[in-house]
């Protein structure tokens, strides 16, 4: 290397290589000259969401309502007003960490599972309040069903994969197992691939089938809503294809509310997309509004890549 | 790259260390082989049809065999295994599946652990005091009841080391689907669980199988096939060690072959058990 000829002096040489730098990083905001929401959440300011008209309207199949939760004294998400449109694909999209899984396992309540996990404000499903004392979450997680991000079939043949919600709630009739099961799994693009083989094991299939038999697992009790929590995160790209043209079928009978981490995604499958950042929502709308016009630069700048 | 003399000294030590490892590998090995081939020298000449068909014929000279012996440890384990399996798979998964209850779970576990490392002549005192006393004399509850002692925390702490490597998210699916927690134990997590659950069921059966200082105390032994629990109980350590204490020839190369029956049956049930073990699901899917 070709460096100045004087002795290796290290320390002058690092700082004054540093410096520019990190007043350039410090200036950035002062330069901006409109209020930032993100530095403002940044700073725990208070911000107002940009909320499309078109879904202000509080009739959602799911109605979250200035939701909080707190892990411990770590409060993740920051009152959260959202209202997902029946019969439509929702997306939740934001950086890693911003909080889409823990919001989205709000719905179903599978944040109980989390010792020492603490809410504010409320969820409606259906009407039906998910936070008040006395809700029955075993009725509720029936009317909503999930598909997880890595797919998590059970080790039993695929035949008592699809039928176990039917079976849990009591059905035990031959005929409707197995009509329940063919439905679902051609609901689930499957059936084809799978109907010779229904009663070995599901842990003997691919990637993407076992997610699509999750998530023919989730629709055979016929939810009112289907959360999906980034479901092609560990899939291949024809996979993936396979699962996003699914989710596009899926919209025709089901209300969808998925959290995905691919912006491409996110503008191929869903109706609505909502911006999370930290915790916080910053914009929702239609997705075509969020992708093409977004109200936020901010959101332009997240969904064009500029971070995040 | 340099060859020195540090390059040297760390592989010759690399090489003793190897070297170390497969001779007390060896060593064990040997001391096994020995210790069977000594026994089935020994063992085998007395061993006969007659061993296992056989009662004790009451002639220090020609004893007969131990076929009540062999009925009695049978009988013995079965009895401590039916009490002893659902209380420490229950106790298991409780450790395992309620952590919620953080302040229960810590002290049930001590208590277990401690349990599990109590000599077991202490369980024969116990089963003595509880059992043999209020009963009036040594009969066969006691000692089936002082086996399962032995038996519980062992079983519940393998059954909850065992629930643990079954995903969470099995669970999560199965409470998602709108399962009860009753339902996805039931369904879910003991099925996923049910060849390692096994392997450490038959852990605790093979342990017992060979006590005997619980069993002196409590069914004291029985020359007799009366299998009544009420009454005196025969089992085959006692009755080796038994003919082993006394003072007739015949009867010490009987407790020969007796120990080399049960030596047979331990290492079957070894045997068994890392089969079961290797066909486990919970093994392919952790
Ligand atoms: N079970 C948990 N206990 C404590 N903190 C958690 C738990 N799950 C997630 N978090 C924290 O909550 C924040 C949001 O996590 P998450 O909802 O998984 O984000 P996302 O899905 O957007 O990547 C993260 O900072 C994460 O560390
Ligand atoms: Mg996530």
């Amino acid at each position: 290397m070709n460096e100045t000829p004087s002795k290796p002096a290290m320390s002058p040489v690092k700082v004054e290589a540093i410096d520019p730098l990190d007043s350039a990083v410090l200036d950035m905001p002062r330069q901006a000259p409109r209020f930032n929401v993100l530095s403002a959440i940044q700073n725990d300011q208070p911000h107002a969401p940009a909320i499309h008209p078109s879904v202000a309207h509080g009739k959602g199949i799911v109605e979250i309502k200035d939701f909080s939760l707190y892990y411990g004294p770590k409060k993740t998400v920051h009152s959260v007003s959202l209202s997902i449109p029946v019969g439509h694909v929702t997306a939740l999209i934001g950086p890693s960490g911003c909080g889409k899984s823990t919001l989205l396992r709000s719905v179903n309540r599978l944040n109980d599972l989390v010792d020492g996990v603490r809410t504010t404000g409320d969820i409606l499903v259906g009407g039906e309040s998910v936070y008040a004392p006395g809700t029955d979450v075993i009725d509720l997680r029936r009317r909503v069903g999930m598909v997880f991000q890595k797919s998590n079939p059970f080790p039993m043949s695929i035949f008592d994969n699809v039928v176990y919600g039917l079976r849990i709630h009591g059905e035990r009739r031959r005929s409707v197992l197995e009509e329940v099961c063919e439905r679902s799994l051609r609901g689930a693009a499957l059936w084809d691939e799978v109907k010779d083989r229904l009663q070995s094991s599901a842990m003997g299939l691919s990637g993407g089938q076992q997610q699509r038999l999750c998530i023919a697992r989730a629709i055979a009790v016929e939810p009112q809503v289907l959360l999906m929590d980034e479901p092609c995160s560990a899939l291949d790209p024809i996979a993936t294809l396979k699962i996003e043209e699914l989710i596009l079928e899926i919209s025709q009978k089901y209300t969808v509310l998925i959290v995905t981490h691919n912006m491409g995604q996110a503008s191929r499958v869903s109706d609505y997309t909502a911006f999370m950042y930290l915790g916080r929502l910053v914009e929702y709308g239609p997705t075509s509004h969020i992708f093409q016009t977004p109200t936020l630069p901010e959101t332009e700048q997240y969904i064009t890549g500029k971070f995040g | 790259m340099r060859r020195t003399a540090y390059d040297l000294y760390r592989r010759s030590l690399s090489a003793l260390i190897f070297a170390g490892c497969v001779g007390c590998a060896v060593l064990i090995v040997g001391v096994l082989g020995w210790v069977i081939g000594y026994l089935s020298s020994i063992g085998a000449s007395s061993l006969s049809i007659g061993f296992f068909t056989e009662l004790p014929s009451g002639d220090v000279a020609n004893p007969g065999g131990m076929k009540h012996a062999i009925l009695g440890t049978l009988a013995l384990v079965a009895m401590a295994g039916v009490i002893g399996v659902p209380l420490g798979v229950a106790t298991g998964i409780y450790l395992a599946e309620f952590k919620q209850d953080r302040y229960i779970l810590a002290p049930v576990r001590f208590t277990a652990d401690v349990l599990a490392g109590v000599p077991s002549i202490v369980i024969g005192i116990l089963g003595y005091e509880l059992v043999v006393v209020p009963m009036g004399s040594y009969n066969g509850w006691a000692g089936a009841f002082a086996l399962a002692f032995i038996m519980v925390p062992i079983v519940a702490r393998t059954s909850e080391e065992m629930l643990r490597l079954v995903p969470d998210s099995y669970r999560a699916a199965s409470l998602a689907l709108g399962a009860t927690k009753a339902q996805t134990i039931t369904r879910v997590v003991l099925p996923a669980a049910t060849g390692s659950l096994i392997t450490g069921i038959m852990l605790a059966l093979a342990r017992i199988c060979g006590e005997t200082a619980p069993l002196l105390f409590t069914a004291l032994g029985s020359r007799l096939l009366t299998l009544d629990p009420n009454k005196p109980f025969p089992s085959l350590t006692v009755q080796i060690y038994t003919y082993a204490t006394g003072p007739y020839p015949e009867q010490k190369r009987l407790a020969w072959a007796g120990i080399l029956v049960l030596v047979a049956l331990l290492l079957a049930l070894n045997a068994l058990i890392r089969y079961v073990a290797s066909r486990s699901i919970t093994r392919s899917i952790a």
